[in-house]
């Protein structure tokens, strides 16, 4: 059975769309980490999902409306900058009004539900080859733009008060970052889905930073971490019949736990 | 030439006046310590040496160039403030944005660069946990730290915004003598914020004085005096010293009386 199954051509394009969208998740997931922003990260999904409902009602391709979606909120989020407390209530109430929105236009759309629950949970074994070009082309752009910033973005996100006084613009890259994340959300909810982006993005980079302090060695590590857990979630779904994206999840979250162990070891 | 030339800035904030016809120049080797009560603009004058910020009026010049354009050359100490204790950045991660942070591309450091950051952690003995995570380093570690980040890339001028505040006594000498030894050994002027100034009391060359809507430079004994303060702030202030240590009673932000409010 799973011999028969790992030679279907949909497991090959399932396999190399989560390898896909793994890496440019677990990348992107360590400035996420390091800004404190992993709270944004789930608005943005949430919020692409409102998009993606809303795209279902009026009759357009749903992952446009993600996109639209999450990078709307991620341009707003950017734009307006904001640190701490204030950025921490001012996404929880922008949060809960889209997914209002979201819940009446799903409640509006007369199609097929399973659009909306593959939104909300992931669809891996559903990915076209089309769609996997998609994925590979906007996961280089986001790759390409992440190489581009690297070192003002590191500097920013852990020392934003002497990065300005290097000159580092602050603003410019605090709205690249998330027109950045906005991308590997939307990228990453046809994956694991709009309620579980959090284990790709934030779990994998959340884990690294305990193995290592070396911003260059979590980087791949995060990547590493994202990428066994995508590939190792696919595989056992094969096997038994249970949701990929529960599996992605225990296995980033294992590794979490093992990250938290060692570290605590090595005190 | 002078390091610094600040002629004759204004500061406005709305209708506010910060400060007018401020005007002195610093000198290779000088310690100028910037004091004032808050509000009266000390981290704006930095911000507009830095560049960040457009006096109302005036022209500043930094190393002979307008502030946006030297911005490579000064370190800046800013104030300790603890990083967040998971953080994946080692002490050497943080001196290394101070010399290529602000450039674009991820650019491994190279073996000069790497030479750089080894000596500016040694400089100031912060060799033993170079490799450490930031994040598991005490304040004071963390402040040292800062200073190597700050002397990284070789400035012409130092700029430290309160850069002793919450540091226990030890580590305020060890900060103070670092920033001194740098000012002696290389010439490079500091310009140093403080609310108080006894911890440089012995280093200072210069005091920058600010109070509200007015200012006065000159050397701590002719600064910090009870005649200068109480024309300062037009009303009588005591500058007392007591073994050592300069304390200014008597200016209007100066509350020793807490107020308790009654429950009815």
């Amino acid at each position: 059975m799973f011999g028969q199954l790992l030679a279907q051509h949909f497991v090959h394009t399932a396999l190399l769309a989560g390898a896909v969208v793994a890496v440019v998740s677990g990348a992107i997931g360590v400035f996420v980490v390091m800004r404190g922003a992993s709270f944004a990260v789930h608005a943005i999904s949430e919020l692409g999902f409102t998009g993606a409902a809303g795209a279902l009602l009026i009759g357009l391709d749903p992952v446009i409306g993600m996109i639209g979606g999450s990078v709307a909120v991620g341009g707003v989020l950017g734009v307006l900058s904001l640190r701490g407390r204030e950025r921490d209530s001012a996404i929880g109430a922008v949060l809960a009004f889209g997914l209002g929105v979201g819940v009446l236009f799903l409640s509006l759309y007369q199609g097929y539900a399973t659009q909306a629950t593959n939104l909300l949970f992931g669809s891996i074994v559903g990915v076209s080859d089309r769609q996997l070009l998609e994925l590979a082309i906007v996961s280089a752009l986001v790759l390409a733009g992440l190489a581009a910033v690297f070192r003002p973005l590191l500097f920013s996100s852990v020392d934003a008060e002497v990065a300005a006084a290097r000159g580092v613009p602050l603003r410019a890259l605090s709205i690249a970052i998330f027109l950045l994340l906005a991308l590997t959300t939307a990228e990453a909810i046809q994956v694991v889905g709009v309620l579980l982006v959090l284990t790709l993005v934030i779990t994998p980079a959340a884990a690294a930073q305990r193995f290592t302090a070396r911003p260059l060695l979590a980087l791949p590590l995060s990547i590493a971490i994202a990428l066994v857990s995508t590939e190792g979630g696919i595989l056992l779904s094969l096997e038994k019949s249970w949701p990929t994206s529960f599996f992605i999840s225990a296995i980033s979250f294992a590794f979490y736990l093992v990250a938290r162990v060692v570290d605590a070891a090595r005190q | 030439m002078s390091v610094v030339t600040v002629d004759g800035l204004g500061l406005r904030f709305g209708g506010r006046v910060l400060w007018e016809e401020l005007t002195f120049s610093l000198e290779r080797g000088e310690f100028l310590a910037v004091l004032g009560p808050n509000g009266t603009g000390k981290t704006s004058l930095l911000r507009i040496l830095l560049g960040l910020l457009e006096p109302s009026s005036g022209h500043v010049l930094v190393d002979g160039r307008p502030p946006a354009d030297a911005r490579a050359r000064i370190g800046y100490v800013p104030q300790q403030r603890v990083f967040e204790r998971d953080v994946a950045l080692r002490a050497r991660d943080l001196v290394r944005l101070g010399l290529d942070g602000h450039r674009w591309g991820i650019g491994p450091a190279g073996a000069s660069a790497k030479q750089r950051i080894d000596r500016a952690l040694a400089q100031v003995g912060a060799t033993p946990y170079a490799n450490a995570s930031v994040g598991r380093l005490s304040g004071g570690e963390q402040q040292r730290i800062r200073i190597a980040q700050a002397l990284v890339a070789d400035p012409a001028l130092i700029l430290a915004d309160e850069p002793l505040l919450s540091l226990d006594l030890a580590y305020q000498n060890v900060i103070t003598t670092l920033l001194d030894e740098r000012r002696r050994t290389a010439g490079t002027p500091v310009v140093f914020v403080t609310h108080d100034i006894n911890p440089v009391l012995g280093l200072v060359d210069r005091v920058l004085y600010l109070a509200p809507g007015d200012w006065a430079i000159g050397a701590p004994d002719d600064v910090l005096t009870s005649e200068t303060l109480s024309a300062l702030y037009g009303t009588d202030v005591d500058v007392l010293r007591v073994r050592g240590r300069v304390v200014v009673v008597g200016t209007p932000d100066d509350q020793h009386v807490h107020h308790v409010d009654l429950v009815p």
